[in-house]
């Protein structure tokens, strides 16, 4: 599999004794968008902890650019190009939004560039820098998640794993960030490993879906396909 | 009238040195979700540390620097070998181990030293300027205004204005997250400790001269008011620390002077009462406190 940005292999991870991810493999090809999909408890978001490190893997390998990220810590991740926007949008609440957006930067050499990466963020997101000083309790949710993905952004990473960034948001704001999402990929090829619960808006811009249930890996196809097949989204996507 | 200016000016003076312990505690709270009940003991061994090397080279300053570094020090390695590995669960086992450690400080000082109150004096002098008949405030008094002002200064840049800063906020808030963005969480958590037990260890050095002296148990009486000052202000308010601080050194003050010193310590708890009893968060919590 040459290529690869991400290369999952036979990965097993969990709390405690039980596990909740079962043998799972994955590619993410750079520039590619890969939804990960799967019902409440299928192991979406426990799949991205364990990929960015706050879950430990007991199986498996997790390679990115040919570097198995076996013993790498979580606050070293960033520093390799991935950045991890977790559920419930990882605001921190009691800092400002201007504060928020400068620790997504704060790990980086590149002082110059954090800076323009900051301004950028604010270009792509008008709202936000409207609210600069805004604690980020004050914001909406639509504005939080917009804040999430703009702070892991000023990181300029290569890989962005995205937990459920529709959850709790309108249909429009939802339309926004996925529409985001593409454009993003096509100007700076920029990888997505996407979950969400929100089947018909991750296939939309998805290249690739795969479909989790019970932690094990059910399905693996072209997005265009799982689209189409009516039989798998009424088996494991309710609809 | 000149007895009530002099008791405002004692009692802010004593205050500011409730302040500096109180933002300690804030300090250790924010960071760590964690009463540090051991900095009192924590602070008067900085000061048998100023005790032994101003008594070594005669000299007050390096004797308080001494008193700095060991407190930044003590920091680290009571969070490093000790606090880390407490199981944060519940809240309690933090309290528990730092009341072993205020056991095991206050024995090893009494071991090396004594438990006799050894003499430690001020760097100036603690009479009053006396303007137009009315004590002010003394040398000694404008000394630890001028020193715990500079430290509020300077933690209040350290926080707003600096990466470190930011990221020790961030670290105490959201620690998983601020990994994600490449936060050394654990690092802070040390920064955080040692600079609270800096800021105690100040407290300390400024408290210890104008009372009985140097002794184990010196601090457990500031640590009292200190931590009524840190709970009235509110444990997440460093600006609460330091209002806090200045409220219960002037009610001190005020309760001695008037009516009787042996009164003070129900005064401290009249007023913790009566301030939880309507902000139940302190003076200055956020609408939205977070609990540990």
């Amino acid at each position: 599999m040459s290529g690869a940005l991400l290369q999952v292999e036979g990965l097993t991870a969990g709390y405690g004794a039980a596990p909740v991810l079962h043998d799972v493999d994955l590619t993410v090809r750079p520039g590619e968008i890969v939804a990960v999909l799967g019902a409440n408890g299928a192991g979406k978001t426990t799949l991205l902890r364990t990929l960015s490190g706050l879950v430990r893997s007991t199986h498996g390998r997790v390679v990115l650019d040919g570097d198995d990220l076996a013993g790498t810590k979580v606050e070293h991740l960033v520093r390799r190009g991935i950045a991890h926007v977790p559920e419930g949008r990882g605001v921190v609440t009691e800092l400002t939004v201007d504060e928020n957006l400068r620790l997504g930067g704060l790990w980086r050499r590149d002082r110059a560039d954090a800076k323009v990466a900051l301004d950028e963020v604010y270009d792509l997101f008008p709202p936000l820098a409207q609210r600069r000083t805004f604690a980020g309790h004050q914001l909406s949710g639509g504005e939080r998640q917009m804040l999430a993905l703009g702070r892991a952004l000023v990181g300029r990473p290569r890989l962005l794993l995205l937990d459920e960034p529709s959850l709790g948001l309108a249909p429009k704001v939802t339309r926004h960030i996925m529409t985001l999402l593409r454009d993003l990929r096509e100007r700076t090829g920029l990888a997505v490993l996407l979950v969400e619960q929100n089947v018909r808006s991750a296939l939309s811009i998805a290249d690739e879906g795969v479909v989790l249930s019970l932690g094990r890996v059910v399905v693996r196809n072209k997005a265009s396909v799982l689209r189409d097949d009516a039989d798998l989204r009424h088996a494991y996507l309710g609809f | 009238m000149s007895e009530f200016v002099y008791l405002t000016f004692d009692g802010l003076s004593r205050g500011l040195v409730y302040a500096a312990f109180a933002l300690a505690l804030v300090l250790i709270w924010r960071a760590a979700r964690i009463v540090n009940f051991a900095q009192g003991a924590m602070a008067v061994s900085a000061v048998y540390v100023a005790y032994s090397v101003t008594n070594a080279t005669g000299s007050y300053w390096l004797g308080f620097g001494a008193a700095l570094l060991a407190g930044l020090a003590l920091g680290v390695i009571v969070e490093r070998v000790v606090m880390r590995f407490v199981d944060h669960s519940s809240p309690l086992n933090g309290v528990v181990v730092a009341l072993g450690l205020v056991l095991i400080f206050q024995g090893v000082l009494g071991i090396v030293y004594g438990n006799e109150f050894l003499p430690f004096e001020t760097p100036f002098s603690r009479d009053a300027f006396v303007v137009g008949g009315v004590a002010m405030l003394s040398r000694y008094d404008l000394f630890v205004f001028g020193t715990v002002g500079a430290v509020v200064i300077a933690l209040t840049l350290l926080f707003t204005r600096t990466a470190v800063g930011l990221r020790m906020r961030a670290a105490a808030f959201a620690p998983d997250v601020s990994r994600l963005l490449g936060v050394s969480v654990g690092g802070m958590l040390t920064l955080g400790w040692a600079l609270a037990a800096a800021v105690g260890s100040l407290a300390g050095i400024l408290v210890v001269p104008t009372e009985l002296g140097v002794h184990p148990t010196a601090m457990d009486v500031v640590f009292v008011s200190a931590f009524a000052a840190a709970v009235v202000g509110g444990l997440d308010s460093p600006i609460g620390a330091v209002v806090g601080g200045l409220i219960v050194g002037v009610l001190l003050s005020y309760v001695s002077g008037y009516i009787d010193v042996t009164v003070a310590p129900m005064a401290v708890l009249a007023l913790l009462v009566v301030v939880l009893l309507g902000r139940p968060g302190g003076l200055f919590s956020s609408s939205k406190a977070r609990v540990a």
